[in-house]
């Protein structure tokens, strides 16, 4: 029982970074009817906003204190962050040490920046052309970014650890009667993720703008011709996309070092999801994402991999090509999507 | 000739030409003059322009002809790969034995794949064949395959190479061990040096190459083909093709298996170059690779393909071989300070860069010059014909009637 509960927890954690993904697929797709392949590239922006984040906090300067002498009996060159220096030293290492939970202010309106440049600058000219070619545009596209981002941070992975007073693990079985200790910074992000993407729901759901966009959604052409400017809430919503991915990535930092290639390692996976949760369905995306990552989590079981050696590492694509095959619009997709 | 018309034979005349003199045409600055890092006749890229030349032909007809987009391509060519290094294994390294296995196996393989995906069009057609070949991936590298049988057939991460305890039962006594075809070993090279020039004329390219011309040909005729017709046919207009009575499946199957065959063939000819096959060869940026290829040269298009192969592997290889010293010669007529500008400038691009640079040269071809190199040639050879014909022309053309 508690190794059950433990893969549910397993999974829904992956699953969580998948359904966020996805999500900001989906929203893309379903408004602008746009194929992003680089929405990996912008979950790997977000988690390095993270690490620029965190590096800017620790800029420090290096005074010689004269009272100290190191091994060689020189002065000893201590290094302090500004960040101290300005705060004081006990607020400035709080700051320093929740460094990624900040990125997320930090990463929101470079995010947003950065969807709202790509959707007015390139995908914008892509919308008459065919899907084959935005696909390219964007495969594109994720390249260079990618490459950019080599460039100034090089190849390996940057380890950015999470605050301290969340990087331990935690026994939360307690609560119910049983043993099951999980990192706790996993469960910050599953429950973070599911802040986000109940957010994201709420805000389609329930305000104005929200309503225009899923009316767009449905019938772009009458909501532009009531007189509605369609295309500059398309463009906003493609920021929300880019911003939900870049948190992703943001809060993803701690559990796995950020690598310049780490959005390709989830773009993949991340489509076969929108796939298989049904292109154009938001709740679909979360879905899948969640489902997927707990059948992953399930399958890495050594009792499963015992029986079905290396079966972890195909069962999404095996699930993904059976569910396509048996219903080709995915779990909850919608009539008339992508169906040319 | 052979079935072609004239324009055609011209074409083939004109690549046959280039691949059979190549070792001369890639080599014109002599040896250890300041230009001699632009010569590309060394086998090793010589033999990779002829192999991705026939990987992005079949890709071409695929997605030149019917508009399907696979992702997953690769998957075909570490297939051929471990097919070729199979049969080193147990028969010997003669690459005959090995080369139309690799070509039927990745046709099998591209039957059962190609059946299922293409139940599926746009871009479900380009998600499922890149699921496909992320599995396949997946499962050559971590070796599941041979987890089940009880040996091992792709050696996982390792990749897959001949070691002396295997069979090779065909193997004769004074059989060369390494690839080759009846005792033409394809490593071997023939020098001919004319003046300061050194031309490399090596066995294992011209074998590619005239493989190549054979792939090229069989393509021009499938383009000729009325079942050539029939897959652009269906890239125009699927549907009003389906209201004709004709069912599109069958084509775009068939064209599928036999451009996973040509990825087949490539990668075993990558085989019998080098015998080993790694799972890395089919990783989707690969199959991303192979896309770049086609479309950079000009998809759709006869000569674009092998074009776009050879030059993406030309500049790749160009590219990471220039640093800053390199750059500071070629700035050095400018005033120091703009030398070092001009270094920082053009620094991200080369070197380790180059992907940023084919990135960017990449999108920039899709944006504004989607038929590619081959477009971009036509283009200008029609600026210039305008320029030539004056203003004459240009009135004629433009008075001509819409249709």
């Amino acid at each position: 029982m508690d190794a059950f509960l433990l893969q549910i927890l397993n999974g829904l954690d992956k699953g969580s970074a998948y359904a966020l993904i996805a999500l900001g697929l989906t929203l893309i797709f379903g408004t602008l009817g746009v194929v992003n392949f680089a929405h990996g590239a912008l979950f790997m922006i977000g988690a390095f906003c993270a690490v620029t984040l965190s590096k800017l906090l620790n800029l420090s300067f290096i005074v010689e204190d004269p009272t100290q002498k190191d091994f060689l009996g020189n002065p000893l060159k201590v290094k302090t962050p500004y960040i101290e220096s300005w705060f004081g030293p006990e607020v400035g290492s709080v700051i320093i040490d929740w460094s990624v939970p900040l990125a997320i202010l930090f990463a929101i309106p470079i995010m947003v920046a950065i969807g709202f440049i790509m959707e007015r600058g390139l995908i914008k000219h892509f919308y008459k052309r065919p899907h084959a070619d935005q696909i390219l545009v964007t495969f594109g596209l994720a390249i260079v970014l990618q490459e950019i981002v080599k460039y100034f941070y090089g190849a390996n992975p940057i380890p950015t650890p999470a605050p301290e007073a969340l990087s331990g693990v935690a026994n939360i079985g307690a609560v119910i009667g049983l043993d099951i200790v999980y990192p706790v910074w996993r469960i910050v992000y599953f429950c973070f993720a599911a802040l986000i993407i109940g957010s994201v729901f709420a805000f389609l759901q329930f305000t104005t703008f929200g309503m225009v966009v899923r009316a767009g959604m449905a019938d772009r052409e009458t909501v532009g011709l009531l007189g509605i400017n369609i295309d500059r809430r398309f463009t906003i919503m493609f920021g929300i996309a880019a911003a939900v991915a870049g948190l992703a990535g943001v809060m993803y930092t701690p559990i796995n070092s950020p690598n310049y290639h780490m959005g390709m390692d989830f773009l993949v996976l991340s489509f076969v999801v929108v796939v298989v949760g049904g292109m154009g369905s938001l709740p679909g995306a979360v879905l899948a994402g969640f489902l997927l990552g707990i059948l992953e989590s399930f399958a890495s079981m050594n009792e499963v991999k015992n029986w079905l050696p290396g079966i972890d590492q195909i069962i999404i694509y095996i699930v993904a090509i059976i569910i396509l095959l048996t219903r080709p619009r995915g779990l909850m997709g919608r009539k008339g999507v992508m169906e040319d | 000739m052979l079935g072609l018309n004239k324009k055609d034979v011209t074409l083939l005349t004109f690549v046959a030409v280039l691949a059979l003199f190549a070792p001369f045409i890639l080599n014109p600055f002599p040896e250890g003059s300041a230009m001699a890092q632009f010569n590309a006749g060394y086998p090793d890229l010589m033999q990779r322009f002829a192999i991705f030349g026939i990987f992005a032909i079949g890709f071409n007809l695929l997605f030149g002809l019917t508009g399907y987009l696979s992702f997953g391509h690769a998957a075909f060519l570490g297939i051929g790969s471990y097919a070729v290094v199979w049969m080193y294994k147990l028969l010997d390294y003669n690459v005959l034995w090995g080369l139309p296995l690799a070509v039927v196996i990745s046709g099998i393989f591209a039957l059962g794949i190609g059946y299922v995906s293409l139940r599926r069009s746009g871009i479900y057609f380009s998600i499922l064949t890149l699921a496909f070949a992320q599995m396949m991936f997946a499962i050559s590298y971590s070796d599941l395959l041979g987890r089940f049988v009880g040996t091992t057939i792709t050696n996982g991460e390792t990749g897959l190479q001949v070691y002396t305890s295997d069979p090779q039962i065909l193997l004769g006594a004074n059989e060369p061990n390494t690839p080759h075809l009846f005792g033409l070993v394809m490593n071997n090279s023939f020098f001919l040096e004319v003046g300061a020039w050194q031309f490399t004329f090596n066995v294992g390219y011209y074998f590619s190459a005239i493989v190549m011309l054979v792939m090229f040909y069989l393509s021009v005729r499938i383009f000729r083909s009325p079942f050539g017709l029939m897959l652009r046919a269906i890239k125009s207009n699927n549907t009003r093709m389906s209201y004709t009575g004709l069912n599109p499946r069958p084509y775009t199957l068939a064209v599928f298996v036999i451009s996973g065959m040509y990825a087949g063939l490539a990668g075993g000819l990558m085989a019998a170059m080098d015998p080993l096959a790694g799972a890395e060869r089919m990783q989707w940026t690969a199959s991303g690779e192979v896309v770049l290829m086609t479309i950079l040269g000009g998809t759709g298009t006869l000569i674009g393909p092998v074009l776009g192969a050879g030059f993406i592997k030309y500049f790749e290889n160009i590219f990471s071989k220039i640093n800053d010293n390199v750059l500071h010669q070629w700035f050095s007529f400018m005033p120091d300070g703009l030398e070092d500008a001009m270094v920082f400038i053009v620094h991200p691009f080369i070197g380790k860069g180059w992907h940023l640079t084919l990135g960017i040269l990449f999108m920039l071809v899709v944006i504004f010059l989607p038929g590619g190199l081959v477009e971009g040639g036509q283009r200008l050879a029609a600026w210039i014909r305008s320029k030539r014909g004056g203003a004459e022309e240009n009135t004629k053309s433009s008075t001509e009637p819409a249709e």
